[in-house]
């Protein structure tokens, strides 16, 4: 398995705080990653580091084969990002919206609408591709907005909370998304506050005030806590925290 | 009610931004604004039009050049070019000299002298001959020490473009207002939409408090401010730059208050039409800076602006507060004089009071 | 015993032609800790709205501790706290500021009513010259809490006080309106995590502006009413489609490290779920009929609006 994710003992500080504190991990291609954590934990600042968005402190990193500290823009062009906040234009339709995300990623116009058609049906929307957006159901927003994330092929994708406040049918329809782009060779790279979705991933990070305090498979980590679920390993974990600010 | 006033303050005076806007844009604009007026003059370039062309115009003349402050430019020779120079740009002030200049000067005791300016730049214009007027006087006054009977060395000052020299002394009222304005709508404004925009607004409506203490709130600590503000302009304005002060200082600051008032009911009516900072911050802009800058006599000289605009003219509630200021301030007049403007403010604060007061939702939109 | 906090009939609200909330009725005891639980756009903010006297119904009437949410508003404002979506706290003022100023506008005092919040002002309290706007999220939801609680509301709203918060601090929050509860406040509160439903004394399932069941949790469960089985194999990522194929599948989904699966027929045999992954490869099978959770239970509703209805 090729790891297109390693990351050496990374620190990031701000002032005296340690937001992150020697992180070493690694994320193999094609697989699902999850990256939970409380709030305050670290979670964020760890992600925009990867994301080619801010540099840390100290470490090496390697994001898609390119190092964080100076192939940013390379790291930029083979990552999809998507969060909760993250939205797509209200006022566009969703045809003009892959389009504007298509042309940001270098597509041509071939590509874009190859890709489009080819997203929208796997979705099963094609026949409202010309809708403006702002009457498409919340929920299919979310995962149009998924779709746009890996319309142009990227390497990793990082979903940071891209389930908030969804109802549970389209919840799962998310994950079959991300569990097909996973099928793709595509490696996912989410964050999320529900726990159920944590057995979803292959292998599971949790961090306690910026360090990683556990990280290994869902089956494994709920033996090694002796836990009946995700949520009780959480608790475990991240309960009665130091205090951090 | 108040520990509403209270929090308010402490947003004022923890957000940095805000108070070097409240108190450092008095001072900056106002030093701006009267420097760039009351500059000294130096080398400013004239032309001659020396129709009599006799000993005591040329050595006025020289007095004149000699002086520093003017530079001759061109020698004009006759009425005819004076238009053209000032058009093509090369000078700021024409003499003109009288063809029996000293033959009536020797005989009569009496002669002229012709300045003309280019008003369009009043303050300069005011500046260049009241310099001008200075060395002539001067001039006659060694005169009159050799000679019997009193001689009169008469000045005629004609202005171009702007004959009645608006704009002089307009920079204080127009700064006072414009600045009273923005600080009291612009901020108020902001201040209500960040609540709604904070969503405290909805735990604020969920409460006892009335819609009009929720307004009193916002707006005593800015009259508070406001009046601090304007006292410091008035103080400026008076010190560093000699801006006369012949009224009533306390007629003047009651004015002041009734204005600000006024400001700030625009300013809640604004932010109970907007739902962001921005927009309410764009509103102000549009709504009250841009019009009170232009339209209220600040820049543009009213008499000047073609109808329509000077009907809007009338409705602008800083144009009306400006005249309050001048007539006490540069002619020392009483409430008498100005009533009439004063009623005319107080009835757009009830207006707006009424209005605000209405338009403020007690529920979410 | 069971004295009507709030009585909601027929309530409807549109906007611009978006029907947010169809027809709701329902009622919440004095003393209850009742939750509205549904996704975003379940129209729970609308709701809460309404009930505090912020929106004005289009159709229908709500009465909250007996007063006329319409008519009647004043007083409700005097007697409900309520927490907005996002924190609502002045971010550039400190901790205890923040509690003083609301404190102010509901002319009393942070001492007044201190004992009913002093377990959660409590924990904050050592950070009571930070501002709020440095506070972490679990810190900022405690202190809006302490906010909501200053004047010993009888009745608390709290829309989505967990959204966005992670597991732990969600945990806590949950034991502390408990606390609350059993002080003998009515604590009415939002959220769109499933789970936290079996944590409510009684539950209002909402989606899409529709309420689809009110009940106790453990009512809801029992009304299920079809046996629930949860299968896992050594093949998770194929193991829905594996399923789908079985005759009468009424419907299969993932749900932690398991699926669950729902026939059609009630005499259903899991020896079917056995033999169909046997035949497809699979190995490490498991398959357990299980209790629903609240979120099956919600599936199900969303799935069958009519059957609910009817119920």
């Amino acid at each position: 398995m090729k790891p297109v994710i390693e990351v050496h003992n990374m620190v990031k500080k701000f002032g005296d705080f340690v937001a992150n504190d020697n992180l070493t991990f690694s994320v193999n291609q094609g697989e699902i990653f999850g990256f939970l954590g409380a709030n305050g934990a670290g979670k964020t600042t760890a992600m925009k580091i990867l994301c080619g968005l801010s540099k840390p402190s100290s470490g090496v990193i390697k994001v898609a084969g390119f190092d964080v500290y100076k192939q940013t823009e390379q790291i930029k062009r083979n990552i999809g990002y998507m969060s909760q906040r993250f939205s797509l234009y209200n006022d566009l339709t969703v045809r003009e919206n892959f389009r504007f995300y298509g042309g940001i990623y270098g597509l041509s116009g071939r590509q874009i609408k190859d890709q489009t058609d080819k997203l929208l049906s796997r979705l099963g929307i094609i026949q409202s591709a010309d809708k403006v957006l702002r009457d498409i159901p919340l929920g299919w927003k979310q995962k149009l907005a998924f779709s746009v994330a890996v319309m142009h092929k990227p390497t990793i994708v990082f979903l940071d909370e891209p389930t908030g406040g969804v109802d549970p049918v389209t919840r799962r329809q998310f994950w079959e998304l991300i569990y097909e782009s996973a099928n793709e060779g595509i490696t996912v790279f989410v964050t999320t506050h529900y726990m159920d979705e944590a057995e979803y991933c292959e292998r599971v990070s949790i961090m306690v005030d910026g360090r990683i305090e556990a990280l290994d498979s869902p089956d494994q980590l709920k033996k090694t806590y002796k836990s009946a679920s995700m949520n009780e390993v959480f608790l475990k974990l991240a309960r009665a925290p130091k205090v951090v600010i | 009610m108040k520990g509403f006033i209270f929090k308010e303050f402490l947003h004022i005076f923890r957000d940095r931004r805000t108070m070097l806007i409240l108190f450092g844009m008095p001072i900056v604009q106002v030093l701006l604004f009267g420097f760039a007026i009351t500059n000294e003059i130096n080398n400013a370039r004239i032309a001659v039009l020396d129709e009599a062309k006799d000993e005591m115009s040329r050595v006025i003349t020289d007095k004149m050049t000699s002086s520093g402050y003017f530079e001759l430019a061109t020698v004009l020779q006759s009425r005819d070019e004076i238009e053209s120079a000032f058009k093509k740009g090369q000078v700021k002030m024409v003499v003109v000299f009288e063809p029996d200049f000293s033959s009536r000067f020797v005989k009569e005791g009496q002669a002229a002298v012709q300045l003309i300016a280019d008003a369009s730049d009043p303050n300069t214009a005011g500046l260049l001959t009241n310099y001008a007027s200075a060395i002539i006087r001067d001039f006659a006054m060694n005169l009159q020490d050799q000679q019997k009977p009193p001689i009169q060395l008469r000045t005629e000052t004609t202005m171009l473009y702007n004959p009645e020299l608006k704009g002089v002394f307009m920079f204080v009222p127009g700064t006072i207002t414009i600045l009273l304005m923005l600080i009291s709508a612009m901020m108020t404004s902001i201040s209500i939409a960040r609540e709604k925009e904070l969503g405290t607004m909805e735990v604020l409506l969920v409460s006892p408090l009335k819609p009009w203490q929720i307004i009193s709130g916002k707006v005593v600590p800015y009259i508070m401010l406001s009046f601090i503000n304007a006292l410091v302009i008035l103080i400026l304005s008076y010190t560093v730059f000699g801006m006369p002060m012949r009224g009533s200082l306390i007629l003047l600051l009651l004015e002041s208050i009734l204005f600000i008032v006024m400001a700030l009911s625009m300013g809640i009516f604004i932010s109970t039409v907007s739902k962001t900072q921005q927009q309410a911050m764009l509103l102000s802009m549009f709504v009250l800076m841009l019009p009170t800058i232009l339209l209220s006599g600040f820049i543009f000289p009213i008499a000047n602006m073609p109808l329509p605009l000077q009907w809007l003219s009338h409705i602008m509630p800083s144009k009306w507060f400006i005249i309050i200021i001048k007539q006490i301030m540069l002619k020392g007049l009483g409430i008498a004089y100005f009533w009439k403007e004063t009623l005319i403010l107080a009835g757009m604060t009830l207006l707006f009071v009424g209005m605000s007061v209405k338009k403020f939702n007690i529920r979410l939109a | 015993m069971h004295e009507i906090a709030v009585d909601i009939k027929n309530i409807r609200k549109s906007y611009s032609g978006t029907r947010v909330l169809n027809n709701i009725s329902l009622q919440i005891f004095q003393g209850e800790l009742f939750g509205f639980i549904g996704p975003d756009g379940a129209g729970k903010t609308s709701l809460f709205h309404i009930l505090t006297s912020l929106l004005l119904p289009d159709n229908g009437s709500a009465v909250v501790a007996g007063y006329d949410t319409v008519k009647d508003y004043a007083q409700i404002r005097r007697i409900v706290g309520y927490m907005p979506g996002k924190f609502s706290l002045y971010q550039d003022l400190t901790v205890e500021e923040n509690l003083k100023f609301f404190a102010g506008i509901f002319k009393t005092t942070i001492h007044e009513n201190y004992a009913l919040y002093k377990d959660i002002y409590g924990q904050i309290e050592p950070f009571r010259k930070r501002k709020a706007g440095q506070l972490s999220g679990g810190m900022k939801q405690k202190l809006a809490l302490s906010c909501a609680l200053v004047h010993k509301p009888q009745l608390l709203f709290l829309d989505e006080p967990t959204t966005g918060v992670d597991a732990v601090s969600r945990t806590e929050f949950w034991e502390m309106l408990k606390k609350l509860r059993d002080q003998g406040i009515t604590i009415i509160v939002s959220t769109p995590y499933m789970d936290e439903a079996a944590l409510c004394d009684r539950v209002a399932l909402m989606d899409r502006g529709q309420l689809m069941a009110v009940d106790a949790p453990a009512n809801i469960i029992r009304a299920f009413g079809q046996p629930l089985f949860a299968v896992k194999s050594d093949k998770m990522f194929p193991l829905p489609q594996a399923l789908a194929v079985i005759e009468q599948t009424k419907t299969v989904y993932r749900s932690g490290e398991f699926v669950h699966y729902l026939n059609n027929q009630a005499d259903f045999d899991p020896a079917r779920i056995e033999d169909q992954l046997l035949k497809l490869g699979h190995a490490g099978i498991t398959i357990r009929r299980i209790e629903p959770t609240i979120e099956d239970c919600f599936m199900l509703l969303m799935q069958n609006p009519l059957e609910v209805e009817t119920n």
